[in-house]
């Protein structure tokens, strides 16, 4: 092999960077997690090439699940252009070699931080959630033992403390993200930091949904079609976030998860979708909203 | 009713605990009745606390059962009960109030939530109703209620104890155990705590054991007294004739070692 050679090409990974004994391990860890909905399986999570809190976990399961023939689609707060998903999706495009989408429908896995998309997710696929602290009960309980235990017994009175806290403190529940879900009847789960809005995509969901946590070594996974459901009480039912009267300023889509974007120094702002694939999709398809620079033109 | 009077609501036969070679407690036997007060004394070191935590089942005996007879009159071993089934007891029939109030309430959360935490845990799914019960316990307690969303860290130390009998009582339990509920609180918030907790007892007809080293908050609260040496039980019998008549040398040490101001 010539000097040239040996400096300039890249190291050979396996497929999808994780060795095959790491994948199997993981795998193996996946399956249990299916197979106990809600249930958090601690497995040997690995070092990888990216600082803890970066979506360590969930890459490790996306390079654990992902085939040849799998497209992958990686979105961060609901994009596909911003730093984290775009360093995941270039780190599987050199590592894997597998075909890339930003668009939700064309994907077979999507690995995502703090989103689910707003188009509905469909039986033949997958979606990886990056999770950075996956014991619901770790602000309120601080030891794993009994927390654990916990868990196991089905001792959840703990977790109804916090949200009787948030209405005592706000006068309404006022946990946005990692909302407590139940999961068919018998786990507490953290659904990960996404926003609240999105717990009742969970409900039944027919793709598969895995959790991974890499710097607290855990796995768990939502099965197709497992009920979740979000923890309330009779006189303070969950709801999810709203915008009344507000429509994306880029789609005109309305009753999605909007980000909101300052424009000025004089308090202007706008709302866009969250989504960045569904908005776009949607501009494609001609639907404008009242900043979009095409909108003005069909106006007139 | 009378029945259930008749027959004791905690048995312990021969109960033993050794911490590898060390000796905990040894051998101790005696019934709790309901509506009865037992008073566990003795100086540190002496195995109280050891055999308050064997009671409670947060330390599992080297030998020996207690049985506990449930609300539906079975007797049952609670060593033999699975762990689900002791703590079940643990949040429901029974309460536990600790010598150091951060041990037993969360300190981080409303007085409220700590009030409400075992109906939670219970599955009172109601807020309205959890919240009013826990104002309705403050002030059985003594407890303003326009504290009710405060922390208990901005608490005084003996708010925080009544706090914790609050909590301990909301479920209604039949047996509390109590480790040095006054330990640590100046003489006129003990007598203000020891009076509260007199009212309940009389109110709600609990079966309270209760671990002190003060003498006069045994007498005050106590029907009946244990003595307690080197991990076992010297002298037991009614608070009064104890405290008043001592047969053991150390007892009798230790009722001449109170201190008699102005007489």
């Amino acid at each position: 092999m010539s000097l040239d050679q040996l400096t300039n090409e890249a190291p050979a990974y396996n497929f999808a960077y994780l060795d095959e004994q790491t994948k199997r391990m993981i795998r193996r860890a996946i399956l249990k997690g299916i197979a106990v909905p809600g249930y958090q399986v601690p497995f040997a999570a690995r070092e990888m090439p990216m600082p803890y809190g970066w979506g360590t976990g969930g890459v490790q399961v996306t390079a654990s699940v992902l085939g040849e023939s799998d497209i992958l689609k990686v979105i961060d707060q609901g994009a596909d252009d911003t730093t984290n998903a775009v360093s995941i999706r270039n780190f599987f495009a050199k590592t894997a070699n597998v075909e890339l989408t930003t668009h939700t429908s064309e994907a077979t896995v999507i690995q995502t931080r703090h989103r689910i998309p707003e188009e509905e997710l469909q039986e033949h696929q997958t979606l990886v959630y990056q999770v950075p602290i996956p014991e619901p009960l770790r602000f309120l309980e601080p030891r794993e033992t009994e927390t654990r235990k916990m868990h196991a017994l089905s001792e959840y009175g703990l977790i109804h403390v916090k949200l009787y806290e948030d209405i005592a403190t706000h006068g309404h529940i006022a946990t946005t993200y990692a909302y407590p879900v139940m999961v068919e009847g018998r786990y507490v789960m953290d659904p990960s930091p996404t926003p609240k809005f999105d717990n009742p995509k969970m409900h039944k969901s027919k793709a598969l949904q895995l959790f991974g946590a890499g710097r607290e070594k855990r796995i768990y996974a939502l099965p197709p079609h497992t009920d979740v459901v979000s923890l309330d009480f009779e006189d303070h039912p969950f709801t999810i976030q709203e915008w009344p009267d507000t429509q994306c300023a880029m789609c005109g889509a309305e009753g999605v998860y909007f980000d909101e974007v300052i424009l000025d120094d004089a308090g202007n702002n706008m709302f866009v979708c969250s989504d960045s694939d569904y908005c776009e999709t949607r501009q494609s398809e001609g639907h404008l909203g009242p900043l979009n620079a095409d909108y003005k033109e069909r106006m007139q | 009713m009378s029945l259930d009077q008749d027959l004791p609501l905690l048995s312990v036969k021969n109960l033993s605990h050794f911490y590898g070679q060390h000796l905990g407690c040894k051998d101790v036997n005696f019934d709790l009745y309901p509506g009865e007060v037992l008073a566990i004394v003795g100086e540190s070191g002496s195995g109280k606390t050891t055999l308050l935590n064997c009671l409670s089942t947060q330390i599992i005996p080297t030998d020996g059962a207690v049985y506990y007879r449930g609300r539906k009159g079975q007797s049952d071993n609670l060593y033999e009960m699975s762990e689900a089934q002791q703590r079940i007891l643990l949040r429901t029939d029974w309460g536990f109030v600790r010598q150091h109030p951060r041990d037993g309430l969360r300190m981080n959360v409303s007085a409220g939530a700590n009030v409400g935490e075992r109906l939670m845990a219970l599955g009172d799914r109601h807020y309205g109703k959890i919240r009013d019960t826990a104002l309705d316990w403050l002030e059985k307690v003594e407890i303003q209620v326009d504290r009710i969303d405060d922390a208990p860290r901005t608490f005084s130390g003996g708010m925080q104890q009544r706090l914790q009998i609050a909590r301990n009582l909301v479920t209604n339990p039949r047996l509390v155990f109590m480790d040095e509920p006054t330990g640590g609180l100046d003489v006129s918030v003990q007598a203000r705590l020891l009076d509260l907790i007199r009212r309940l007892v009389a109110e709600l007809g609990l079966s309270i054991i209760i671990v002190t080293h003060d003498l006069a908050v045994a007498r005050l609260l106590s029907d009946r007294i244990m003595v307690m040496k080197d991990g076992k039980v010297i002298e037991q019998g009614l608070t009064d004739q104890v405290l008043d008549d001592p047969h053991q040398a150390y007892t009798q040490l230790l009722v001449s070692s109170i201190l008699h101001v102005g007489s």
